[in-house]
């Protein structure tokens, strides 16, 4: 079954990676999926990291800090800790239920009011004019996204510490550019990017199969967004191994 | 010109489609008829390659389309116009965009064509002035009218209609089947009509294939139905109180 899906995956980003009809159309619908996965986000993932990276913040200084180790650790491994693991996966887990059951319920539905037969019987990829957009507003925007999320963490980390008392805004500072790696950036970068690929072509594939009614849509969208978020754990574990 | 060849289609142990044949001429209505499960849509779907038939051949004016590869069927597609059941227009386009997507993706039209285009086609539905509407503030018959514009925009060879009728009340019914004979004598397309609905066989059935059970059970003209000797076909056509009224009035 797993094979069986799977194979049905890959036979379908043949589908979307053949060339378009039409690259003016395609540009213009990227556009438009850069705006609604990117753009749309944003207010998400601002709030969500601004949190995490205070909650953070709190808990590392609760955990860690005695008189032998000094307040400014807390800011460094607040960053490295939003850089590498919380800024890209957490947010990839957050958009795989935004975004991702948006794709999922928005191709199902297509597909079940034949809107998908329309597009095939005119001659056009539908795979390709439906989920190529998509992919590659999600490979694009992503890395984007975590940029900003890891900022907001750090930033939020900052905020949380002062407002409780638990680290001197002087000290995270002085942590946060302590022993500072430019390689954890690229490591957060290659994940956003292949968390992008995931967050809308698991989706879009469950979408695009989906046979049956309303009903069959929800269930696929709930597959998409389990199916997805195992994938980018797996992927998280993967890439990690592999690069650190 | 379209022409079938012993068409069979099954789904897991469902043999929904046993070896139908059929010639459908160009300039004229040919109905696809039969109860419901008869495989009059599943016909249909392999005849368009939505579905993959097990067995048989589908040719479209000498061409063989069952075995085409999807870059060759691309071709054939172009010139085909599809209503469907539910008219299966594009949510997030207006009436316009909807109606020109076809000239977007596949001519070099300037917007001002494509425009004319599209007032052209809406005129010939009687929609004029829908341009900027959305599916979701139409009516049914509206949606279907705009379903026939977007399938006339590329002045298709073939027309299929996926019961057209459904869902209409009969006035907007006679409309939409008038609409599709017009529409078949001025493209001269070879035009083929999915339906169950007999005001519309009685209307515009030049050429009719009967479906019973996955199998082509009859095949004539709406007047030679009236006669024939067929007890499924008789069942199935004189089903209702007012064709029963009307076979002993022709008797």
């Amino acid at each position: 079954m797993i094979f069986h899906h799977f194979g049905a995956y890959i036979l379908l980003l043949r589908k979307v990676f053949k060339k378009p009809e039409k690259w003016k159309i395609y540009v213009k619908e990227i556009f438009h999926e850069m705006n609604e996965i990117g753009v749309g986000s944003l207010g998400l993932i601002l709030i969500i990291s601004t949190f995490i990276g205070a909650v953070m913040t709190l808990q590392i200084a609760f955990q860690l800090v005695s008189d032998l180790i000094p307040t400014a650790v807390i800011g460094q491994i607040n960053r490295d800790s939003n850089i590498l693991e919380l800024g890209p996966t957490i947010s990839a887990l957050v958009l795989m239920g935004k975004v991702g059951s948006a794709i999922s319920s928005q191709i199902g539905s297509m597909r079940v009011t034949e809107q998908i037969d329309a597009l095939e019987i005119m001659g056009i990829n539908a795979a390709g004019y439906l989920i190529l957009p998509k992919i590659i507003a999600g490979v694009v925007m992503m890395p984007v996204l975590v940029v900003i999320a890891i900022f907001c963490a750090i930033t939020g980390g900052l905020i949380g510490g002062t407002l409780s008392g638990a680290v001197a805004p002087t000290d995270y500072i002085q942590g946060i550019q302590g022993g500072f790696n430019g390689f954890t950036v690229a490591v957060a970068l290659v994940k956003a990017f292949i968390y992008g690929f995931i967050i809308t072509s698991v989706p879009a594939y469950k979408g695009f199969y989906v046979r049956g009614g309303a009903l069959e849509v929800g269930q696929a969208g709930t597959r998409a967004v389990v199916i997805g978020c195992i994938a980018i754990l797996a992927c998280d574990y993967v890439i990690t191994a592999l690069m650190l | 010109m379209i022409e079938i060849q012993d068409i069979h289609k099954s789904f897991g142990d469902n043999h929904v489609l046993k070896g139908i044949d059929a010639i459908f001429e160009p300039g004229r209505v040919s109905l696809i008829i039969g109860g419901s499960g008869s495989g009059k849509s599943t016909l249909l779907k392999c005849i368009v390659g939505l579905h993959q038939p097990e067995q048989g051949k589908v040719y479209f004016d000498r061409q063989e389309f069952t075995q085409m590869d999807s870059e060759d069927r691309v071709s054939i597609r172009r010139d085909i116009g599809m209503l469907f059941q539910n008219s299966a227009l594009f949510d997030s386009m207006t009436v316009e965009q909807n109606i020109v997507f076809g000239l977007d993706m596949f001519t070099d039209m300037s917007k001002k064509e494509k425009i004319d285009r599209a007032n052209f086609c809406l005129e010939r539905v009687n929609l004029k002035g829908t341009n900027k509407l959305y599916p979701a503030e139409l009516s049914g018959g509206m949606k279907k009218r705009v379903g026939i514009a977007r399938a006339i925009s590329m002045s298709p060879k073939y027309l299929f209609c996926d019961e057209p009728n459904s869902g209409l009340d009969p006035a907007t019914s006679i409309l939409i089947d008038e609409l599709i004979q017009e529409l078949t004598g001025e493209y001269q397309c070879t035009t083929i009509v999915v339906t169950h609905d007999m005001n519309s066989v009685m209307g515009i059935g030049e050429y009719i294939l009967f479906l019973h059970k996955g199998e082509k059970f009859w095949e004539g003209s709406n007047e030679e139905m009236l006669q024939a000797d067929v007890a499924e076909l008789n069942n199935f056509v004189f089903a209702s109180p007012l064709m029963k009224a009307a076979r002993n009035t022709i008797k």
